[in-house]
């Protein structure tokens, strides 16, 4: 390639167009079930692994779908129709009427041993064969997971890598006491759902690699946005809601 | 795995300055390729590295990531990462993924090894 050839400024647009969610715009959430607590995603923004403030960690989850004839196309297919389904009880996933789309919101109702947390990932990219999650201000991650799946000597390997790294102190403390390995569980989880749904007991490997080991001490004022903190708080005022609630009522 | 669809070569501009060109697809199954391109790169001590993306084809998160992953390992060298022949497409995925904060977006080869040299 030659430095003086032109750039490529091309107005015509690639083949990975329609995959990608739009930037600029803050997350919107649209209808949800009545059990979903719909909390901290509306309005913010999302945030990717150069922000937040711990350290940053690519996991590798895989399990290989062996004696099957399942092709990855059509692993990503079910896995994106049946995501909920394939979470632990304690994670519950509430997907928008559209699913799977790129800049759709996916909101998260989870149970952790810090008490319950709302918060929600958008779809940042999809295609036949992937799709990507990211994570918004205030999530205890900063970063993205993606899910995928592709052919390895002849067997389907479904897979799960985070790149993500503690939106701030607090949950980066959280992830070093207890958060990381809770996280594998659900993971590990969500891969040993798939590969059972194909009839398939494959053991799930997991591969970690601390891509930067400093903590960002810029991220420490993420602390106002903290989903956990925000939804203890939310939780503790419900039954004053109630009561005020009854009270214009009447 | 299946086969990287990607060709990276390295072309060395200065003592301190290499270019990588990056022709066709920036997935995560780009992994070595793009590893050996930078290594080959800063081996010969280069501190400010430019990818070129003006035949980029097709880029998937996956291959963002990737792109995060040597911009970290740069970052922890002291080395410069710049990024020039980016369409409007994928200045919209580096600004979405917040990469334009963190690496230098040029329109041109030239303007970037302008910046690169000041």
């Amino acid at each position: 390639m030659n430095e003086n050839v032109p750039v490529n400024q091309t107005t015509k647009q690639p083949r990975d167009a329609a995959n990608w969610a739009k930037s600029g715009e803050n997350l919107k959430v649209g209808e949800l079930p009545r059990e979903a607590t719909n909390l901290n995603v509306e309005g913010r923004r999302v945030v990717g692994p150069l922000e937040g403030f711990g350290q940053l960690w690519q996991k590798t989850y895989r399990v290989r779908l062996s004696g099957t004839s399942v092709t990855p196309t059509e692993v990503v297919k079910v896995w994106k129709e049946h995501f909920p389904e394939f979470q632990p009880p304690s994670n519950r996933f509430y997907p928008s009427v559209a699913g799977v789309q790129p800049g759709e919101v996916v909101m998260i109702n989870a149970m952790t041993p810090g008490g319950p947390v709302s918060t929600g990932v958008m779809v940042l990219y999809s295609d036949e064969e992937s799709f990507t999650l990211m994570t918004p201000q205030g999530h205890p991650e900063s970063g993205w997971v993606t899910f995928s799946a592709f052919e390895e000597d002849g067997v389907t390997v479904a897979q799960v890598q985070s790149l993500a790294r503690a939106n701030d102190p607090i949950y980066e403390m959280a992830f070093r006491l207890i958060g990381a390995s809770m996280q594998e569980q659900i993971w590990t989880h969500v891969l040993t759902s798939l590969a059972r749904h194909y009839d398939v007991q494959g053991a799930v490997s997991v591969q970690k690699t601390c891509v930067d080991p400093k903590l960002q001490w810029s991220g420490f004022k993420n602390l106002r946005h903290n989903a956990q903190i925000i939804t203890l708080l939310y939780t503790l005022g419900t039954p004053f809601r109630w009561v005020f609630s009854r009270g214009k009522k009447a | 795995m299946p086969q990287a669809n990607v060709k990276m070569t390295v072309r060395k501009i200065t003592d301190h300055t290499s270019v990588i060109d990056i022709e066709g697809e920036v997935t995560g199954f780009a992994e070595n390729e793009l590893m050996d391109a930078y290594t080959q790169a800063t081996s010969a001590g280069a501190k400010a590295i430019l990818l070129n993306f003006g035949q980029l084809e097709y880029m998937n998160s996956s291959g963002i990531g990737l792109l995060v992953t040597v911009l970290i390992r740069a970052q922890r060298q002291g080395q410069k990462l710049m990024a020039c022949g980016l369409t409007e497409h994928y200045r919209q995925i580096f600004e979405l993924t917040r990469l334009d904060d963190a690496i230098g977006i040029y329109g041109t080869e030239q303007e970037a090894l302008a910046a690169a040299a000041a």
